[in-house]
């Protein structure tokens, strides 16, 4: 069985305007509504506050709970439904902290008890504080860039032979960054502008597998943050992971067309120019490309639907990132390397 | 051809010792460890304590404090006042007719560690500023930490709850990890007990309520009673004029254990050691007819007349116990007292029956994932599928002996972990056959092209994976318990999956081509 015939041959180089297009709106509203929002949906993990998950054997009201808690002293709790309506469970979150020491759980027991005439079964119960859950938030920005310079100094030199001056480029910025970090640099301004500062040296420098790949993996990072943004999806500490999973498995059908045009080059025809040697090697690509993707958006689509609630960000965040890197991986990485290699 | 070569050995060997790191987990076999399980699986609870250092900094420095007081007395010198300023460092006070050498040398003497700044005259007064030195002040902060370790270590091991994982986090952090727990509210109540006893005698010379609305006399504090009535449960505070001075501290105890009085209520009966049993001897004899507070965090329990001198040394403490408050307290005063106050700045606790359906659930999804992987790579690829299915099944279970061998910590996203990576793991059989369909297509022959694909392919797929490796190892470095979990199973999958494609795939595509004599290939 083929579903990608063997000789396919689509003119993604020569369509690459369209993919800018999408890509950049794409960017775009992710931006803005990052923008809007202040930031996506922080869990506690980031914020500080409490989580309780809440268990009921019948249904509930959801006003009567929030009654219960307001009784109770939580007066900014949200409380959302978790899960499927049948299982009766809920989600409570709430910025406060100070009753976490003091018999959190029982007093949660029973006023809502005494308010629904139900007493529930404390699922789970996450309390994060504000020192902590600014740790997480530096610890997890200091992740995601850290990763893609590893990631490009890697690319650079199996695909440029560059590893000395890669390696050196990304060793000072992730210097540099730790150095600033001591100071009370707003974390997200810090790693944006070494961000910036890292896409200029690669231009400038001439990496352009480097560059292909780290405006691949930005692109794909970006926008599935600003879907969870636009979504107002809750954003925690699995998220990250998924992030960084994506970071290291989108460069995978990435790598598998930059392998090809490597090959290419070296057996390219005299006659052949580059962005027809780039397309051809997409198009010889392609099959794989397809595939890989979908056997990991299988078991995905399989975690996102059976996995159970506390995993279905995760798992939601892990298909945005395959879907959006298999396209960058065609429309964004390629193009870029052509046009950083035309300057 | 010989069916066995050094290859096939060796995967055979790699393959079997995996299934004998495995069955563990789930046959009483033989004795090797099992999976374990995080928190968030098996429930329990997850504690991160901050451990309030600068209170043993702020300590130490009252106790020098005394000290520096009791050596001017015993040299003669007289002062207005010694001090704690806010920075820690201490204010003392003299007339300006003091003499100036008689006060520098008795600073200089008997406290050659302190810095002594130059004297500042203020009006008639001269006045001296003495500090720590920051390097001890550094190393106070490390014993506290080091100290509430121990000391939160021996309230958990009296507890009860197995395997419990304690350990220093960061500088003044202390991470709990307890598997399993069933009252985490009881817990964590004993764990943030500071449990700081003293024995100090109430004034009774002074007025109460005078000094409650103005500024208790010198030497004195205002401390509470809190008083439970038993029939209407409402809660009473009795104020108290406390001397400052302890007598008696609970670092002297030998034992604490719960005892019952006439009316079967519970109380906490302590027990001193030799030099604690002379010392409340000659404060009860010294104090006959005055009332001896125990006060335990700030909180009077009791103030009993002194009737006699007790030798002995043993007393008991009173004060509307319930029979785990007793328990618990008897415990933390075994454990002896917290050097410092801690903080509970995380917490994360999973109930039991949580952890159940996230296993459950996560194994459907498991099942559930593989199976249609295992169908699609079977209708894509027919033969050469199966030969990838087998590949994934042998990949998981190199993952649950990985995971069983190193005693790694198998979490919620681990699971998810795993289950990714069965998606992940075909795609380099993938990229192989994709190769392999190329090379026959280019004119080669079945035997041929198996080669030339897996050639070719493997600086791809080693390439491709690394990526994933190297955000997986970032993962592991900066995640926390759950994600570390995740980083774990990803990088066991990739280091398994490269091992089943390249070596596994290869080694069957190898067997079964020679022994077949075929140049067909079902790809």
């Amino acid at each position: 069985m083929q579903i990608i015939k063997s000789d396919i041959n689509i003119d993604f180089i020569g369509k690459h305007k369209i993919g800018f297009v999408l890509s950049t709106i794409l960017i775009l509203l992710s931006i803005g509504s990052l923008i809007i929002n202040k930031g996506p949906n922080y869990g506690v993990d980031f914020v500080g506050g409490t989580l309780i998950q809440l268990k009921f054997s019948e249904q509930v009201p959801v006003g009567k709970i929030r009654s219960a808690l307001s009784d109770i002293g939580f007066n900014d709790a949200s409380v959302q439904n978790f899960g499927q309506p049948q299982d009766h469970e809920f989600l409570v979150r709430t910025s406060n902290l100070e009753m976490t020491s003091k018999g959190l759980s029982q007093s949660v027991i029973e006023a809502v008890k005494a308010s629904t005439g139900v007493a529930p079964e404390i699922r789970r119960v996450e309390m994060v504080g504000p020192q902590v859950g600014q740790d997480l938030r530096k610890k997890a920005l200091l992740a995601i860039f850290y990763s893609l310079l590893f990631i490009t100094i890697y690319i650079s030199g199996r695909f440029e032979l560059k590893w000395m001056l890669s390696g050196v480029t990304a060793g000072s910025l992730m210097t540099a960054v730790y150095f600033l970090s001591v100071f009370n640099v707003s974390m997200v301004v810090l790693i944006t502008a070494a961000l910036v500062v890292t896409l200029v040296l690669f231009w400038m420098l001439h990496l352009k597998y480097a560059m292909g790949a780290i405006v691949a993996l930005l692109h794909d990072v970006l926008i599935t943050v600003g879907i969870f943004s636009m979504l107002n999806l809750d954003f925690s500490l699995p998220i990250i992971a998924a992030l960084l999973t994506i970071i290291g498995y989108s460069l995978n059908d990435t790598i598998i067309v930059f392998d090809r045009i490597r090959e290419n080059v070296k057996g390219a025809k005299t006659t052949e120019s580059l962005p027809l040697l780039f397309n051809r090697s997409i198009n010889e690509t392609l099959s794989r490309t397809i595939l890989t993707s979908v056997t990991t958006l299988i078991v995905l689509l399989a975690l996102y639907f059976l996995g159970g609630e506390i995993i279905h960000n995760f798992a939601f965040a892990m298909i945005i990132g395959v879907l959006i890197g298999t396209y960058s991986s065609i429309f964004v990485a390629s193009p870029i390397v052509l046009a950083t290699n035309k300057r | 051809m010989k069916p066995f070569t050094f290859k096939t050995v060796f995967i055979l060997c790699v393959v079997l010792a995996a299934v004998v790191c495995l069955l563990p987990t789930f046959l009483d076999c033989w004795p090797h460890k099992k999976i374990n399980l995080g928190l968030d699986l098996q429930g329990g609870m997850h504690l991160v304590l901050e451990v309030q250092n600068i209170k043993a900094v702020e300590a130490e420095v009252e106790r020098t404090i005394q000290e520096i007081k009791k050596e001017l007395r015993s040299e003669g010198v007289k002062h207005i006042g010694v001090s704690r300023l806010n920075d820690n460092s201490i204010l003392a006070k003299f007339q300006g007719s003091e003499d100036k050498s008689s006060i520098e040398n008795v600073l200089s003497k008997s406290f050659d560690n302190l810095i002594i700044q130059k004297p500042q005259k203020e009006n008639n007064n001269i006045s001296y500023k003495l500090a720590l030195p920051e390097k001890d002040i550094e190393n106070i902060k490390k014993m506290a930490t080091e100290q509430a370790l121990e000391t939160i270590r021996n309230r958990i091991d009296e507890f009860g709850v197995s395997e419990p994982d304690i350990r220093i986090q960061g500088g003044n952090r202390i991470l709990l990890q307890l598997p399993g727990i069933k009252d985490p509210e009881r817990a964590k109540g004993l764990i943030g007990k500071t449990a700081q006893l003293t024995f100090q005698l109430v004034d009774d010379e002074a007025d109460v309520d005078l000094a409650i609305n103005g500024t208790p006399p010198v030497g004195d504090e205002i401390l509470y009673q809190h008083k439970i009535n038993s029939n209407s449960g409402t809660s009473t505070k009795i104020p108290f004029l406390i001397k400052k001075r302890v007598l008696l501290d609970g670092s002297l105890l030998t034992n604490a254990r719960v005892e019952f009085d006439q009316f079967q209520q519970p109380l906490v009966g302590i027990e001193f050691n030799r030099k604690g049993a002379r010392i409340f001897d000659r404060i009860t004899g010294e104090n006959i007819h005055k009332r001896l507070a125990i006060v335990l965090d700030k909180s009077v329990y009791s103030a009993p007349v002194i009737q006699d001198r007790i030798a002995g040394g043993k007393a008991t403490i009173t004060g509307s116990f319930t029979l785990n408050e007793a328990k618990d307290l008897a415990i933390a005063l075994r454990a002896g007292s917290l050097p410092a106050p801690v903080k509970i700045i995380e917490e994360r606790t999973v109930g039991p029956t949580l952890g159940a359906d996230s296993i459950r659930m996560g194994l459907i999804s498991m099942l559930v994932g593989g199976l249609l992987v295992v169908l699609f790579m079977s209708i894509y690829y027919k033969g050469a599928g199966l030969i990838a299915d087998l590949a994934l099944i042998i990949n998981i279970v190199l993952i649950g002996g990985g995971l069983a061998a190193f005693q790694a910590t198998l979490t919620l996203p681990g699971i998810a972990g795993i289950i990714l990576t069965i998606g992940m793991a075909v795609d380099a059989n993938v990229i192989i056959f994709e190769r392999i369909r190329e090379e026959l297509r280019s004119g080669k022959t079945a035997l041929a092209s198996v080669h030339a694909g897996f050639d070719r392919a493997t600086l791809t797929i080693l390439d491709a994976n690394v990526t994933t490796f190297i955000a997986a190892l970032v993962l592991y470095q900066f995640g926390t318990g759950p994600i570390k979990g995740f980083a774990v199973t990803l990088c066991l999958g990739i280091i398994a999956s490269l091992f089943t494609a390249l070596v596994l795939s290869k080694n069957i595509f190898d067997f079964i081509l020679k022994n077949k004599q075929s140049s067909k290939l079902s790809i």
